[in-house]
């Protein structure tokens, strides 16, 4: 969608060392010259060089996200759709280009199917209020699981207040996996929907999406995934996943803050009602009535955050130049690094250990509250999070008020979980 | 490390390991919660009052070394003062914690002065003041959970 060429992919991976099976060079992963693409990462906190952990609440924008908003304001900025004007078809035209890349980046079928949100809470919201207060009845149940964030708990609990359904929770074992056995038995006839995250933002299990699906398909329930946290790691497939909607967050993938996108399957969104009700969604109005305008227009009421749009586009476009894949292994290996050498700190306990996992680690340190080791490692210039993550109930389970969260990006280093694990150690030292 | 040094003060690690007055009140006269959402700071304060006296003050509950300090402090501080007296020590206390001079001289301020360091930290002010806001809560004689988000 950009309007410069596209990077050599290699471009971000170096030469080949050795040669991989099947005679496929070997690209090794240029940690550093990806780091040169983030601006912040330069910065000093307290005088001592940024050590970026959050990653799972935000992620650092690349200066070709932030130079495309700055162009579009700069170059492009006016308002979408309908304008014969140059600039009002110029930003329509890079408005919707970025339909076509989204399409691309999570294998949907057609344009109609992507709406733009603000996030991938509001995806969530829309998907329950309007497809949930039109097809969910007394009686009936939504299944959610055990480690889900307030934005998959929230709306959902909100609809069964609403329409007299019930809510089930797939319970997790020790590990942080989902008991699918469990899940199993409480599908049944009376399940309207199955809401689960692809990955847990608060443990990093990456759930079994594909399995979780066509069982629920099987009960005759919709599938509704919040892939705030599987954008980022994993390589989306909706076709393949084959759930119903899928909703994520642009500022999580190394986008703007404000974004997001919910894909739909276009004959559940044909079906389905507005969500709110405004200008762009209508395509005529009358005081007796209003024809509502055709996919995705029906769900994107009012001037959309277009800025926000071809930010996300070209986010996605860098996300994909490097590979997604790419950035799963290398953030694969620096998960199994730090894991190992946080385990070497005495007293330290990692929160959620299932087999398949996205590169968060949630930890608890003997002795100390991890609020207090926050602010000890935030002098060290170290940002990790602090506290229950929007997963309550999830802390509740593992009978913890509160962890500490290092979750890893593609610009991490080995040399920053050491970081990690020096900063843990002047906790040990201050609380003795 | 200064200001770490300045925050974690040695009369606020030792009364975190060994936080004073931390139990139940069976016969308090006052109960009452205060929740922090942000870090999960979770405490519950007993009054047992005589009058205008505060004659015992315990707690229970879970949280960050500054907010479990800080109610112990709290605790033996307040305890056999009237309850205008607490609430100044409260005026007090939260000039301290964010810095404002008029909090006075720390040397007059007893074990208090121990978190004169917390003003450095402004993320940190809503933990010190935590036990201090249940406090002023249940001597209001408001009930609700008291929360500082």
């Amino acid at each position: 969608m950009s309007a410069e060429p596209m990077e050599d992919r290699r471009s971000r991976l170096s030469d080949p060392t050795t040669p991989g099976q099947a005679g496929l060079p070997v690209l090794q992963y240029d940690v550093e010259s990806i780091r040169e693409d983030f601006p912040i990462l330069r910065r000093l906190v307290y005088g001592k060089p940024l050590v970026y952990l959050d990653n799972a609440a935000t992620t650092q924008k690349p200066q070709q996200v932030i130079d495309r908003i700055v162009r579009y304001y700069s170059e492009e900025n006016s308002n979408v759709h309908r304008g014969v004007h140059f600039l009002s078809q110029l930003a329509t035209e890079k408005y919707e280009a970025v339909r076509t890349t989204v399409k691309r980046f999570i294998n949907a079928n057609s344009e109609k199917e992507i709406v733009f949100t603000r996030g991938t809470t509001e995806g969530i919201n829309l998907v329950a209020r309007a497809w949930g207060r039109k097809y969910v009845k007394p009686g009936d149940e939504v299944i959610i699981s055990a480690i889900e964030h307030h934005s998959d708990i929230v709306p959902w609990q909100m609809l069964c207040q609403d329409t007299g359904a019930t809510l089930r929770i797939i319970p997790v074992s020790d590990s942080g996996e989902l008991l699918i056995d469990e899940y199993a038995r409480l599908l049944t006839s009376r399940t309207k929907i199955v809401a689960v995250g692809h990955a847990s933002n608060a443990l990093g299990t990456i759930n079994p999406v594909k399995q979780i699906a066509a069982m629920a398909h099987d009960a005759g329930a919709i599938v509704v995934i919040d892939g705030a946290q599987g954008a980022p790691h994993i390589t989306i497939d909706v076709q393949d996943i084959d759930c119903d909607f899928y909703a994520f967050s642009g500022h999580k993938v190394y986008g703007p803050t404000g974004i997001g996108v919910l894909w739909g399957r276009e004959s559940i969104l044909e079906e389905m009602p507005p969500y709110e009700g405004g200008g762009d969604m209508i395509l005529s109005v009358t005081f007796e009535k209003t024809t509502y305008n055709a996919l995705p227009y029906k769900f994107e009421a009012g001037t959309p955050d277009i800025a926000g749009v071809v930010g996300l586009g070209a986010a996605l476009d860098y996300v994909s130049n490097i590979g997604i894949e790419n950035i799963a292994a290398h953030e694969h290996d620096l998960l199994v690094y730090a894991t190992r050498r946080l385990s070497e700190i005495e007293g330290l306990r990692i929160i959620g250990t299932a087999a398949n996992k996205a590169s968060v680690i949630s930890f608890v340190l003997e002795g100390v509250h991890p609020h207090d080791i926050g602010t000890i490692l935030d002098q060290e210039g170290i940002a990790v999070r602090t506290g229950h993550h929007c997963a309550q109930p999830l802390m509740m389970r593992f009978n913890v008020p509160a962890t500490g969260r290092a979750s890893f990006g593609m610009y991490n280093t080995r040399a920053e979980a050491d970081a990690l694990v020096t900063g843990l150690h002047k906790v040990r030292e201050v609380f003795g | 490390m200064s200001g770490l040094r300045e925050l974690y003060q040695q009369v606020i690690l030792d009364h975190n390991k060994n936080p004073r007055n931390f139990k139940e009140l069976p016969n308090a006269t006052k109960r009452v919660e205060g929740y922090n959402p942000l870090c999960g700071d979770h405490y519950t304060i007993y009054i047992d009052l005589d009058g205008n006296v505060i004659r015992d003050v315990g707690f229970t509950g879970n949280g960050c070394a500054i907010s479990k300090a800080s109610a112990s402090v709290m605790s033996s501080t307040v305890k056999g003062k009237s309850v205008e007296e607490a609430e100044r020590l409260f005026d007090v206390f939260h000039k301290l914690v964010t810095g404002d001079a008029a909090a006075g001289d720390p040397a007059e301020l007893g074990r208090l002065a121990a978190f004169s360091g917390v003003s450095e930290f402004p993320a940190r002010v809503k933990c010190a003041t935590l036990a201090w806001h249940t406090l002023h809560n249940a001597l209001e004689g408001s009930a609700q959970v008291v929360s500082t988000e």
